[in-house]
C-alpha cells in the first residue's frame, strides 16, 4: 500500500496521541485528524487515581502535552464528539453531532470504559474511575465523607483504596481474592501489599464476593457481601475491570470481539488500524489473540502502527509491562507473573521492603517485579526478558499475559 | 535540542533509558530519571525523541523539537 495522503485518529487519549506522534516523528507529513469524545486536550490516566484524586496536582499537571507542543504537531483535533459509526468501504467515520471525517487510513483508539454493578445506575454516592470527569467528582464526593468502600481488589482499586486512605478517610477494600492484586502477584508480593494496606488503616474485607449496593433515597449506605454483611460507606468505588469501547463500531463490518480483533500489525481492516486498551491483536510470540490495558502498551503499540500505516510492516510483540504506585510503595513488573511460577528474590531484602523478586517457570525467567527498586527490575529485564518475545517457549498462556496486565 | 525532565512525574519505568540512553539514566535508590545529557548531539535527536514521546508519564520536555 502507498503512504496515505491522510490519517484520521478515533481517539485523543494516551494511544491516539502516541500515535499521531510516531507517524510524524516517523517523516509523515500527511493531513492528522484526532477525533475525542472528551472536550479535554489529551490528558494522562496513571495520575488520576493517585496524584489528581489526593489533590497534590491541578488536573492541568494531567495533561500530555502542553499546547505548543500540540500545535508543533500539526494535526487538526476534533473534540468533544464521540464517533457514532464506521464505514470501513470508505473509511470513514460519523459523529455524534453529524460531521462525517474521511481519511486514506483509519486508526481505532477509543480505549475501555469501566465495568459496572447491575444496581448502581441511580445512585448517587457510586463512582467510576476513567476519566479526569470521574476523578474530580470522585474527590469532591470524598471531601465530604467519611466511610468509602472500593469494590474491586486490583490495581485500580488498590491505588484508590491508597489515595483515600492518605486524604484520612476510614476506608475498606473489598474483593474475592485473599490479598490484594493475588491473581497478578502471587502470594509473596500479594500478601505484604496487604500488609502495607493494614498498617496504613485499611479494612481489608477480601476473600468474599460483592452482590451489589444498599442504598437510601437514591444515596448509597453500603455494599453488600454474599456472606449477607453489609458494609456500610458514604462513597463507593467501583473498580471491576474494563470494557473495550466498540460499541460504534457494530454495523462497521470490522470484527469485534472483547476488543478490535486485528493482524499481528494491528491492522484490522484495509486501511483500518486498532491501538492501545482497545485493540486485540495477534501476538506472534503467543500465536494468539491478545489485549493489553497497561499504560506503555499505549505508545509502543502506537509505534508500530504508525509504521503499518507508513508501508513498513512490522509485528507488534511487546514485553509487558506496568507500575503502580500505593502508599509508599513503587511497584514496577516487567514480562508476566504466572500463578504457579517460582519466586524468589534477587536483589535487595524482602523485610527491607526494597527487592527485586525473579518470577521463573520451568526454569526460564518470565517475569519481574520491583518493590521500591525501579532501575534493577528494569536492569532485570533487559537481561532475562528477551525470551519473552517468543511467550511459546516460555509455556505463556495469552489469559496469564492479560491477568499480568494492569 | 535542550532537554528537561519533571522528577515529581516521573513513574520510573526506564522507557528513555531504553530508548535513549547516553541521555537518560535512573537514580538507582529510586528509579527516578537522571539526564546525563541535556543538550544532546544531533545524532541522539531520533532517540531523545522516541524517548520524550513513549515516557509513559510525560515527563521529558524538549525545547527546540527541530
Amino acid at each position: 500500500m502507498s503512504t496515505p495522503s491522510d490519517v484520521l485518529v478515533v481517539g485523543a487519549s494516551a494511544a491516539g496521541l502516541a500515535t499521531a506522534e510516531a507517524l510524524r516523528r516517523k517523516g509523515f507529513t500527511g493531513g492528522l485528524t484526532l477525533l475525542g469524545d472528551e472536550l479535554h486536550a489529551p490528558y494522562d490516566r496513571p495520575p488520576l487515581s493517585k496524584q489528581v484524586l489526593a489533590g497534590a496536582w491541578e488536573p492541568e499537571r494531567a495533561l500530555l502535552r502542553g499546547q505548543e507542543v500540540l500545535d508543533a504537531l500539526d494535526a487538526g483535533f476534533v473534540l468533544g464528539d464521540p464517533a457514532a459509526s464506521l464505514d470501513v468501504a470508505t473509511r470513514s467515520v460519523r459523529t455524534a453531532s453529524g460531521k462525517v471525517l474521511r481519511a486514506d487510513a483509519v486508526v481505532v483508539a477509543t480505549g475501555v470504559r469501566p465495568r459496572v454493578l447491575p444496581d448502581q445506575a441511580g445512585l448517587s454516592g457510586v463512582h467510576v474511575l476513567r476519566s479526569l470527569g470521574d476523578a474530580l467528582a470522585l474527590r469532591a464526593d470524598l471531601l465530604t465523607a467519611t466511610r468509602l468502600v472500593v469494590v474491586g481488589d486490583g490495581v485500580l482499586g488498590a491505588e484508590v483504596a491508597s489515595t483515600a486512605c492518605g486524604l484520612g478517610l476510614d476506608v475498606t477494600l473489598a474483593g474475592p481474592q485473599q490479598a490484594p492484586l493475588a491473581a497478578q502477584f502471587g502470594p509473596l508480593v500479594s500478601d505484604l501489599l496487604g500488609q502495607v494496606h493494614a498498617e496504613r488503616g485499611v479494612r481489608l474485607r477480601l476473600g468474599a464476593a460483592v452482590l451489589g449496593l444498599a442504598g437510601r433515597d437514591g444515596r448509597v449506605t453500603g455494599v453488600r457481601l454474599d456472606t449477607g454483611e453489609v458494609l456500610p460507606a458514604d462513597v463507593v468505588v467501583v473498580a471491576l475491570g474494563a470494557i473495550p469501547n466498540t460499541d460504534w463500531l457494530v454495523d462497521s463490518g470490522l470484527k469485534v470481539d472483547n476488543g478490535v480483533v486485528c493482524d499481528a500489525g494491528c491492522r484490522a481492516a484495509d486501511g483500518v488500524y486498532a491501538v492501545g486498551d482497545v485493540a486485540r491483536w495477534h501476538h506472534e510470540g503467543l500465536g494468539t489473540l491478545l489485549r493489553l490495558e497497561n499504560r506503555t502498551n499505549a505508545t509502543e503499540q502506537a509505534a508500530v502502527v504508525a509504521d503499518n500505516i507508513l508501508g513498513v510492516r512490522r509485528s507488534y510483540v511487546p514485553v509487558p509491562y506496568f507500575w503502580t504506585d500505593q502508599f509508599d510503595v513503587k511497584l514496577q513488573i516487567h514480562g508476566v507473573l504466572p500463578a504457579d511460577a517460582e519466586v524468589s528474590v534477587v536483589d535487595g531484602d524482602v523485610a527491607a521492603r526494597r527487592f527485586v523478586a525473579l518470577y521463573e517457570r520451568d526454569g526460564e525467567a518470565v517475569g519481574v517485579l520491583g518493590w521500591n527498586m525501579p532501575k534493577q527490575a528494569r536492569q532485570l529485564r533487559q537481561r532475562v526478558l528477551g525470551q519473552l518475545r517468543d511467550f511459546t517457549g516460555a509455556h505463556v498462556t495469552a489469559v496469564e499475559v492479560e491477568k499480568a496486565d494492569f | 535540542m535542550k532537554v528537561s525532565v519533571d522528577e515529581d512525574k516521573c513513574c520510573g519505568a526506564g522507557s528513555c533509558v531504553l530508548a535513549a540512553p547516553d541521555v537518560f539514566d535512573q537514580r538507582d535508590e529510586d528509579g527516578i530519571v537522571v539526564l546525563l545529557d541535556a543538550e544532546p548531539g544531533e545524532h541522539l535527536h531520533t532517540a531523545v525523541r522516541e524517548a520524550a514521546d513513549v515516557c509513559p508519564a510525560a515527563a521529558i520536555m524538549l525545547a527546540d523539537r527541530t
